[in-house]
């Protein structure tokens, strides 16, 4: 029972975070939506598998996917958004602030 | 009747479509890599969900592999925008 509530608050946090990828205007913006929403509902949905199995040989395989998802998807996001910035992709409209040009001087 | 359960993984198939909508149509590079990203990481959800239903655990090992597989995969393609070659 427990582990389905952990599915449901993760499913909801995916929903939250495809509806930034779609409706959000700008590449950064879609990026740190998506970013942020999904890797914690992942993370929430293998909270409930763990719960699920409990300690067993799959439950012990979903508490380890926790951490690798976590460090590997912030990583990889954070690559992705430099990449972006040097690929020349222009802000949003309406952003007022690039902090990041400035240390690139 | 379907399970509360079939209904959860029906909803995060969809959330997986929804990405693939954003690699077809995104106006820029950057936009489909970000699609790819963020649909490597829910199907890693939706094999937690399957590895529930089916009560196997090695379909989590199939997710781990998927999320480092698509980890290498956005960090080549971000090393491939940055405009250097890869053995920099």
């Amino acid at each position: 029972m427990i582990s389905l509530i952990f599915i449901t608050i993760g499913i909801v946090f995916n929903l939250l975070g495809c509806i930034g990828i779609i409706r959000l205007p700008d590449t950064y913006n879609r990026l740190q939506a998506a970013t942020k929403c999904v890797t914690l509902g992942c993370c929430s949905i293998l909270t409930g598998v763990f719960f699920q199995f409990g300690i067993s040989d799959a439950g012990l395989k979903a508490l380890i996917a926790i951490p690798v998802l976590f460090f590997t998807s912030t990583v990889a996001a954070h690559a992705l958004i430099r990449g972006t910035y040097h690929f020349g992709i222009k802000l949003g409209e309406k952003s007022v602030k690039d902090d990041y040009k400035e240390t690139l001087k | 009747m379907m399970n509360y359960l079939d209904i959860l993984l029906y909803i995060q198939i969809g959330l997986s479509a929804i990405c693939l909508y954003r690699i077809i149509r995104g106006p820029t590079i950057p936009d489909r890599m970000v699609g790819v990203d963020i649909f490597g990481i829910l199907v890693v959800g939706v094999c937690a969900i399957i590895s529930i239903q089916t009560e196997k655990s090695f379909i989590l090992d199939i997710g781990i592999a998927w999320i480092i597989l698509s980890f290498i995969g956005t960090l080549t393609l971000a090393k491939y925008l940055t405009g250097k070659k890869l053995n920099e």
